[in-house]
């Protein structure tokens, strides 16, 4: 009896944060139309609702009723998969991610690590995304984009081993509790530069956004996809920017705990800092230009890898011989 | 519970590396081993190898499988699916496995071995398998650890070398 | 509570499939994903031994035959590749220059 209570429970919190989640992620695609046009000095989308505000609900709509092609030449198993084994690992992500004290889906051991490893497969529905459409472009984004995301992944996985060390547990909710006083960004902000960096590059944002490099690529890895698999995609690719800011609020920024002469509930505080680790993001794609290919490897391989190296030398220096 | 959730994984391992053996097109078999990997990161979360699990998916199916369907692109597959599959030898080899497959039936079936013995950590709780483990890999079997990066690292000069497109002036 | 010898049998069949695919398939491609298969059956069993003794040896050993992956995918595909650069052919037993 018990455990049909406690299965009753979590299924009713998955069902609460995947659709909040998916609500949300649905208002980020509004969100950074907005925010483009109004860093350009447009208006932007002002035609369904107030300000556009059902604009997301059109476009989700659209996107259902049209037509799903399969183009002749794919191989049609693995094309249809790819955009779920994108979609997916995306969304598995959150059920570690602490919201607030007491809201979490579940707490493990490996906490950061299970994020870290199941991110690391949203790459496959890239590559498979690419090879299936049998397209150039497409193969040529998944290509770019599994060198990318290969490459980042360590130094994004290496950024995060100061503030682990700092927290001493990969549980992601004692990760919170060792912020109580400090943030980690003040400890470690050379991890968080390099983090935000790497997230950056894992989440193909600019100026990162090679595999999809839409002025020479058409689309890249998803040129071929239409109707609710490029849905898919498109709402992976916000999903994977909460996730990775939600990982930056959690590790760097002291998760839910606020400042503490300022009464506000957990998750009020979680939602902010989110909120403005996800401006940053939309703010850079309206201001930087794309790197080139052998650019971007450079700045990892050169630049981040030692930085984040040297990093983890002096977390582990200054903690054997002060703390 | 425990034993129903081992059938599962355990089937789904098994259905998986057949269909990765089997099939004709690289990619498919590389995607099907994937899949056994993912099945196989659960069966060790079952067995209390949380860390284990993890880096199953985050190595393997993330890193090395990510490696191959890299270098499958880099190649033509599409002439290698028309070609004939199988070696001549593969009856031989047929009958060599099956033999190979009743010598361990009967090694396993004498059984004997008494229950399991339980974790000093429970699953799921702190202090768990992620500390103990780095405990152990960093005091009892340094030297190994510090000997498998050496390894590595031989490997990766060994890879460069071998797959560098020669310069010719 | 799963006892030792289904983790054992279910790493003598994974081992037996890969050793299968090793000897019978002609594209090395395909033997080396055997052989990552192979691998991974003895992982199996080393788990299941770390299970069933509650002794963290067994986990260690897994990591390690990881690392030991992690090299032979490399070496492995770089041969691969550089031989299908060469004599773009990727199957063994046409591999024979040295055979006569």
């Amino acid at each position: 009896m018990e455990i049909a209570a406690e299965a009753v429970i979590a299924l009713v919190k998955i069902a609460v944060v995947l659709g909040v989640v998916s609500l949300v992620v649905a208002y980020l695609t509004y969100l950074e139309r907005k925010i483009i046009a109004h860093i350009q000095q447009r208006l932007g989308p002002m035609r369904v609702g107030w300000h556009g505000l059902l604009q997301p609900i059109a476009d989700g709509v659209k996107l259902f009723l049209k037509e799903d092609i399969i183009p002749d030449k794919a191989d049609k198993v693995v094309f249809v998969i790819a955009p779920i084994m994108v979609l997916v690992p995306a969304f598995v992500e959150y059920s570690v991610l602490p919201f607030s004290s007491t809201f979490y889906i579940t707490q493990v051991n490996i906490g950061i690590f299970f994020i870290l490893a199941v991110s690391s497969l949203g790459v496959f529905g890239i590559v498979m995304a690419g090879w299936a459409s049998n397209s150039k472009y497409s193969l040529l984004g998944a290509l770019r984009s599994a060198a990318q995301m290969l490459s980042y992944e360590i130094f994004l996985g290496f950024s995060l081993i100061g503030p682990l060390m700092l927290a001493g547990s990969l549980n992601m909710q004692k990760i919170v509790e060792a912020q109580s006083d400090v943030w980690f960004v003040f400890y470690q902000p050379l991890a968080f530069v390099v983090f935000f960096i790497a997230a950056l590059a894992e989440t193909n944002r600019v100026p990162f956004d090679l595999p999809e490099a839409e002025t020479e690529l058409v689309a890249g890895f998803h040129t071929e996809y239409s109707g609710m698999k490029f849905a898919f995609f498109f709402l992976a690719e916000y999903a994977n920017i909460m996730v990775t800011s939600s990982v930056a609020v959690t590790l760097f920024f002291g998760g839910w705990k606020g400042i503490s002469w300022i009464p506000l509930p957990g998750f009020v505080w979680y939602a902010l800092k989110l909120g403005a680790i996800i401006f940053v993001f939309i703010w850079l794609r309206a201001t930087l230009p794309r790197y080139r290919y052998d650019q971007l490897m450079r700045l990892g391989w050169k630049f981040m890898f030692p930085l984040v190296m040297a990093n983890i030398f002096l977390t582990g220096l200054v903690k054997y011989l002060f703390l | 519970m425990e034993l129903v959730f081992f059938y599962l994984f355990a089937a789904g391992i098994v259905g998986a590396s057949l269909l990765m053996v089997t099939r004709a097109n690289v990619i498919h078999a590389a995607l099907s081993l994937v899949l056994a990997f993912l099945f196989m990161a659960g069966l060790f979360v079952l067995a209390g190898a949380e860390f284990l699990a993890g880096v199953q998916i985050l190595i393997y199916a993330g890193g090395i499988m990510v490696l191959y369907l890299f270098s499958i692109m880099l190649m033509n597959v599409g002439v290698a699916v028309r070609l004939r599959q199988w070696h001549r030898q593969s009856a031989l080899a047929l009958a060599a496995a099956l033999l190979l497959a009743a010598e361990v039936w009967v090694v396993l079936g004498r059984g004997g071995y008494p229950a399991a013995q339980a974790w000093s950590w429970r699953l799921g709780q702190t202090p768990g398998n992620v500390e103990a483990l780095g405990q152990v890999l960093y005091t009892k079997f340094l030297f190994p650890f510090e000997v498998a990066s050496v390894l590595l690292l031989a490997a990766m000069i060994g890879a460069i070398v071998l797959a560098k497109r020669q310069i010719t002036r | 509570m799963v006892p030792l010898t289904h983790y054992l049998a279910l790493g003598a069949i994974l081992f037996l499939i890969g050793a299968a695919g090793v000897i019978m398939r002609r594209n090395a491609i395909m033997i080396l994903l055997s052989i990552e298969l192979m691998l991974n059956s003895v992982n199996i069993t080393f788990v299941g031994f770390a299970r069933q003794w509650a002794d963290l040896t067994g986990q260690v050993f897994a990591i390690f035959v990881i690392a030991v992956a992690a090299c032979e995918a490399a070496v492995g595909l770089a041969i691969l590749i550089s031989l299908n650069r060469d004599r773009s052919m990727v199957n063994v037993d046409e591999i024979n220059l040295l055979k006569w």
